[in-house]
């Protein structure tokens, strides 16, 4: 056991570790953050995304140990600090961006990151960039549509709801 | 995945001395390791990060040219800080995995992992990039030595990979479609002295030269001059995303549009 | 001017809030005191004798607790199956035992073995590579068609083959329909497979079982889409515990598409071993497991013809299938293939002579099941490539050979045991033409062409049977379970309404549009309405979400039990207002005295009927809560046209899907918003099969599609943005909301309009010798077809 010290949505925490213990586990395990999911276990579909040292990375596939002293925001960080939704999240709801919901947390971290990269992306980039993000229930039209509207984009043309 | 020590040396010393424990293994960003280790197919005793080494980390022009990428450096910084210095390389980068991928993903260890169908040993192998290590430098041509197999010995580390830059390059990456690495992809560089044309994911061998292809272009360099060719032979992978023969003949496409693409 | 919240209206899902903010609550994010982990050593081989299993050593690893193996298990019952199919001499389906662990034989990659509960899973996990297997490996059978063959390998030794039934359907159909077929001027045929998918919810499955020594009381926390049916099926057939002393919790779920519905081992396992040991035990799936334990779906081989007369009218439709039923049978598995595949090969047309035979078959690979759709893609992918061959064949427009034999009266009864209560198949065709500028192809395959791409077109037709399902047919039928769903609505005294239903909803978004239907009826603010779901301690007993069920059957009983409260409400505000029943109105939560201005308000209503000092007792019973079963009289019949552009590269076989269009009609629509969603999702899972997505076994059953690493899943640069409609209405005629269903949709309709729009574009490429192409048009299976 080594003992890592984080700063998770803004506050310090720190607890032991194994040397194998992923970043995923530290959060849902040990901080009880349960937003970032496990949906696979070869690095792919993206919903452990977080935000680390303001980059995101797939948490399935970091080690707790290897992070310490790391700055990681997850999607219980990612609300204003009043508690309502962001702009990201605002739009996801907005335009019907989530139905399980299992994806999502990873799918708003990996937006917020294309978006901080890249303030008004093309369709083209977006989908580009959820290479790494597998959603099973919408069909990536309404997440794409949301993205664009988060960054201010008129999506207006966009068909349907 | 089994239990192992843990331990972040700051140095390339300190990892080089570390990674002489027995059963110690390097973890570059673990973009592969790490599933492989889930998967209990491997069981280091020790993993040594490499990620705190500051030197290991960056890219930079030495003074012949060569674009001098830490081995420590991830896909990300390379598709950023490569972009003005060898463009085709920092593309390439910029199509490895996933953005997340490519945060954590370093060129060392793609390079040390060899996998057939990794994106960086076509751009190594393409360019003639020599292999830095704490202990020699290897060239590309001697360091891939089949699926999985490269001359690094135990406990030797990338510490950085130079790549002479070319006149002109390109990389045509054609995916496999669920793991989105290369189904074949191929890297044609242009140098002075002839052209390099290295293939990826084609091969049961791992990358590899295509010779035939490298002459006809260091006389022509067109698609026409591709276009002539018989698909490259050799062991080409056949598997469940598709046959030797195809594989083959996607080897030929792809190099006809990076050369295409390379202008 | 769209609504703004009600019926009609796209209003936003309540539930979004808790998944956008990370907290929502899902199965795995669940956790007890003192909860232990199980893991299931699973064979690596297809098929072998399971002669011995040595936990010696693995028992007195660190952190291990007890080992289970299919010893446990003798004397509880086995996984049972839902649906007994009659073959076609009358007899009976073969159906063996489904042990919960391995009893004898392992008979796929990924059957459970032992369990081994351990304190960590870690530590579960390294005792399981303890454990010593005395396996003979036997040949193993995957093949469908070899399997049948009188020498093969048998999956179960005690059946008399693997056939498990020979289905024929309609059996007396069968000599007209080879009659018809002899007098046909024109015969088209093709053979097709339809190919095997793994459902891949995202959210993996997960178990936690619990046991409550003092009362004796059993809990299952579960990933299911149906928690009463688990609590049925696991109480009533495996475990032998009452449904009184059993609870069944599925909460958030991450998606299912069929997946989560069946009674799987390791959730009965769960619950069986917490009362063995006393202490929770918990499994979470990783994907891997998954693959390899999680029923798979579709896996058809079928030839099918169509008989037409010389004016191009169909006369009749003949099939032959096999169907892939995987070592076992899943919970549903045999009325896949047969009551939701051959009732659907109508379609759209009106063939007056089909016959549809079915040959399902036991291989040594992971059980097949429902997965969105279930049959009923199946039969329009081979109804749907046929038409359009046949168009091919006869030189003739694809669009005007459908229009020409379109089912155009209603109710229309099919030679195929369905009576289509109404549908407007010319009207969602029409639809479709406008959404999708056909005149304007030519300019746009000219585009293609000059940038060295070929384009396509493909447009089809689908209907599905949703709504599932009316008891009695089904039991005439097989089914070992009614197709009800029901509803209780609770008025609290201060005027609050708490929906039980005992739908499921793991991303439909019931939450949202449950309680626009009882809000709207009542007239009061949507958020003042709750749906509860998911728990079989505080909700009726109901059948669960699948087959499109979920707004016209659980939204049935929704009616019906809001229909009981106005009326009971309306008694109490009569009541209150010294006023007959008959002359109470109820709008906009007010109720009013036909013809005056006396009103009392819902609030004032709720409360009296709770604290009934002013209250009719002496013919009323105080409280403001009713339940309510529906269980139709039909199935419904969504229909709709779909079309897509695709532009394939000539030099590499890849096909990039440029547009999709669906004009669906799904009767009455409850949210416009969510419905979109739902054709969104299924058009990207039925791309996912036509293009990507493959179950693949090797010749010894080894699964080689295991992980994403080789099993591709749709990502958001494999798809467009989707232009859906459904505009036009034909409402349901037999349940209260008029609605239809639109879950599955997307996935029946999309994978035809691919295929078709790839061989469109080959031959209008000049490769007119590409008569069809199997899914996945993977670019390495386009390329070889085009090669010849």
């Amino acid at each position: 056991m080594t003992q890592v010290t984080m700063t998770v949505n803004g506050k310090a925490v720190s607890g032991d570790v194994e040397g194998r213990t992923l970043l995923a586990e530290f959060l849902r395990e040990k901080l009880r953050l349960t937003g970032t999911h496990i949906g696979c276990d070869t690095s792919q579909c993206g919903a452990c995304v977080v935000h680390v040292d303001g980059q995101a990375i797939k948490s399935c596939t970091a080690l707790a140990a290897d992070l310490d002293g790391a700055s990681v925001v997850t999607i219980e960080g990612m609300a204003n600090p009043d508690g309502s939704l962001s702009v990201i999240q605002q739009a996801f709801q907005d335009h019907h961006g989530l139905q399980c919901g299992f994806c999502t947390p990873g799918m708003v971290m990996s937006a917020a990151a294309l978006l901080k990269e890249n303030p008004k992306p093309t369709e083209t980039e977006v989908r580009a960039y959820l290479e790494g993000n597998i959603c099973r229930c919408t069909g990536y039209h309404n997440i794409v549509k949301a993205i664009l509207a988060a960054s201010g984009q008129d999506v207006s043309a966009i068909a349907a709801e | 995945m089994y239990n192992f020590e843990f331990t972040k040396p700051a140095t390339i010393a300190d990892a080089v001395a570390a990674l002489g424990q027995d059963d110690a293994q390097a973890l570059g960003g673990g973009q592969t390791l790490l599933p492989t280790m889930k998967q209990r197919l491997a069981s280091p005793g020790t993993l040594v990060s490499l990620n705190a080494i500051p030197e290991m980390i960056g890219v930079c022009v030495n003074d012949v040219g060569e674009v001098c990428i830490g081995g420590a450096t991830t896909h990300a910084v390379v598709a950023r800080e490569a972009a003005a210095s060898y463009p085709a390389l920092a593309a390439l980068a910029s199509h490895i995995g996933d953005p997340a991928v490519r945060n954590r993903g370093t060129i060392g260890g793609s390079l040390a992992n060899n996998d057939p169908s990794a994106c960086y040993p076509a751009a190594a192998l393409g360019s003639g990039a020599t292999i830095k290590t704490n202990l020699r430098d290897i060239a590309a041509d001697d360091y891939f030595q089949g699926m999985f197999e490269t001359a690094l010995e135990d406990g030797e580390i990338i510490t950085e990979v130079r790549f002479p830059v070319p006149h002109k390059a390109n990389y045509q990456k054609f995916v496999q479609p669920a793991s989105r690495f290369a189904l074949v992809g191929v890297f044609v560089a242009k140098y002075a002295d002839g052209v390099r044309v290295a293939v990826t994911g084609a091969s049961s061998e791992g990358v590899f030269r295509w010779a035939e292809a490298e002459a006809a272009l260091s006389a022509n360099f067109s698609k026409s001059a591709v276009e002539g060719l018989a698909a490259p032979e050799g062991a080409m992978i056949s598997d469940l995303h598709g046959t030797a023969e195809y594989r083959a003949h996607l080897v030929k496409v792809m190099t006809g549009r990076a050369v295409a693409a390379a202008g | 001017m769209p609504k703004d919240h009600g019926i009609g209206a796209s209003s936003k899902r309540r539930e979004d809030v808790r998944f956008l903010t990370g907290r929502g609550r899902y199965t795995d994010d669940i956790n007890l005191y003192g909860q232990t982990y199980v893991h299931f050593l699973r064979s690596d081989v297809a098929h072998g004798r399971l002669n011995a299993v040595d936990t010696s050593a693995a028992e007195a690893m660190p952190g291990v607790i007890r080992i289970f193996t299919g010893k446990d298990f003798e004397g509880v019952g086995g996984l049972p199956c839902g649906w007994q199919v009659t073959d076609r001499h009358g007899q009976p389906m073969q159906e063996p035992p489904h042990p919960v662990l391995a009893q004898g034989k392992v008979r796929h990659v990924g059957d459970p073995i032992a369990a081994i509960v351990a304190e960590t899973p870690a530590q579960a996990r390294n005792a399981a590579e303890a454990i010593v297997l005395d396996i003979e490996e036997l040949p193993a059978v995957i093949d469908m068609k070899q399997a049948l063959s009188p020498d093969a390998p048998k999956v179960h030794d005690d059946l008399t083959s693997n056939l498990c039934y020979d289905w024929g359907f309609v059996e007396d159909n069968k000599g007209a329909v080879d009659e018809a077929f002899a007098k046909a001027a024109h015969v088209t045929t093709l053979e097709l497979v339809n190919n095997r998918l793994a459902p891949n919810a995202m959210e993996p499955r997960v178990a936690v079982g619990d046991y409550n020594p003092g009362t004796d009381d059993s809990t299952l926390y579960t990933t299911s889409q149906n928690p009463h049916v688990i609590r049925l099926l696991m109480g009533a057939f495996v475990l032998g515990i009452p449904e009184h002393k059993l609870r069944v919790v599925a909460p958030d779920v991450g998606g299912g598409f069929g997946s989560k519905i069946f009674h799987y081992a390791e959730e009965a396992f769960c619950t069986f071993a917490a009362k063995q040991i006393k202490r929770p035990v918990k499994w979470t799936s990783s994907r891997s497991e998954a693959f390899i334990s999680d029923a798979h779906g579709r896996d058809h081989v079928t030839k099918i013809e169509l008989a037409l007369d010389g004016d191009n009218n169909f006369m009749a439709i003949r099939t032959e299938t096999y169907a892939n039923m995987g070592a076992y049978l899943s919970t549903f598995a045999p009325s896949i293939p047969t009551w939701l595949h051959g009732t659907l090969m109508a379609g759209n047309y009106k063939t007056p002579l089909i016959y549809v035979n079915v040959k399902a078959v036991f291989t040594n690979t992971v059980p097949v099941d429902a997965y969105r759709g279930a049959g009923r893609p199946e039969a329009t992918f081979q109804l749907e490539r046929l038409v359009d061959k046949a168009a091919r064949e006869l030189g003739v427009d694809p669009v005007d050979l459908r229009r020409q034999n379109f089912i155009t009266t209603f109710p229309y009864a099919t030679p195929v045991a369905v009576e289509y209560d109404t549908g407007d198949y010319n009207a969602t065709m029409d639809q479709l033409l406008t959404m999708i500028d056909r005149d304007g192809f030519d300019a746009r395959a000219a585009k293609s062409k000059a940038e060295g791409k070929l384009r396509g077109l493909g447009i089809n037709c689908y209907i599905e049977a949703c709504g599932i399902a009316p008891s009695a047919l089904v039991g005439q039928l097989g089914a070992r379970a009614g197709l009800y769903e029901s509803a209780t609505v609770r008025v609290n005294a201060t005027g609050g309404i708490v929906v039980m239903t005992g739908s499921h909803s793991h991303g439909q978004g019931h939450e949202t549009s449950f309680a626009q239907v009882v809000a709207d009826m009542i007239g009061v603010p949507e958020a003042q309405v709750e749906i509860v779901h998911g728990d079989t301690a505080n909700t009726p007993m109901g059948m669960g979400t699948y087959g499109s069920r979920s707004i016209a059957v659980g939204g049935s009983a929704m009616v019906r039990a809001t229909e009981k409260i106005i009326n009971k409400a309306k008694k109490i505000a009569a009541h209150l207002m010294e006023a007959s029943d008959s002359d109470i109105e109820l709008k906009d939560g007010q109720f009013t005295v036909a013809g005056t201005d006396k009103s009392v308000a819902w609030g004032d209503v709720t409360l009296a009927a709770y604290v009934p000092h002013n209250y009719p007792l002496t013919e009323l019973e105080p409280g403001l809560e009713e339940t309510a079963f529906y269980d139709p009289n039909n199935f419904t019949y969504p229909a709709g046209a779909y079309a897509c552009e695709v532009e394939v590269d000539p030099e590499t076989g890849k096909v990039t899907l440029c547009s999709f269009a669906a004009a669906d009609d799904f009767g009455n629509v409850i949210n416009p918003m969510i419905v979109s969603g739902q054709v969104h999702g299924g058009i990207a899972q039925g791309v996912g099969q036509a293009l990507l997505e493959n179950v693949s076994y090797d010749e010894n059953g080894q699964l080689l599609s295991a992980s994403y690493m080789d099993y591709a899943m749709p990502r958001a640069d494999d798809l467009p943005f989707y232009q859906v409609d459904h505009s036009c209405v034909t409402p349901c005629t037999h349940n209260p909301l008029g609605v239809k269903g639109c879950g599955e949709a997307g996935a029946i309709g999309s994978p035809p309009a691919i295929v078709n729009a790839v061989i469109d574009a080959l031959h209008r490429g000049g490769m007119t010798h590409v008569g069809h192409i199997n899914m996945p048009l993977t670019p390495a299976r386009v390329w070889a077809a085009m090669q010849g």
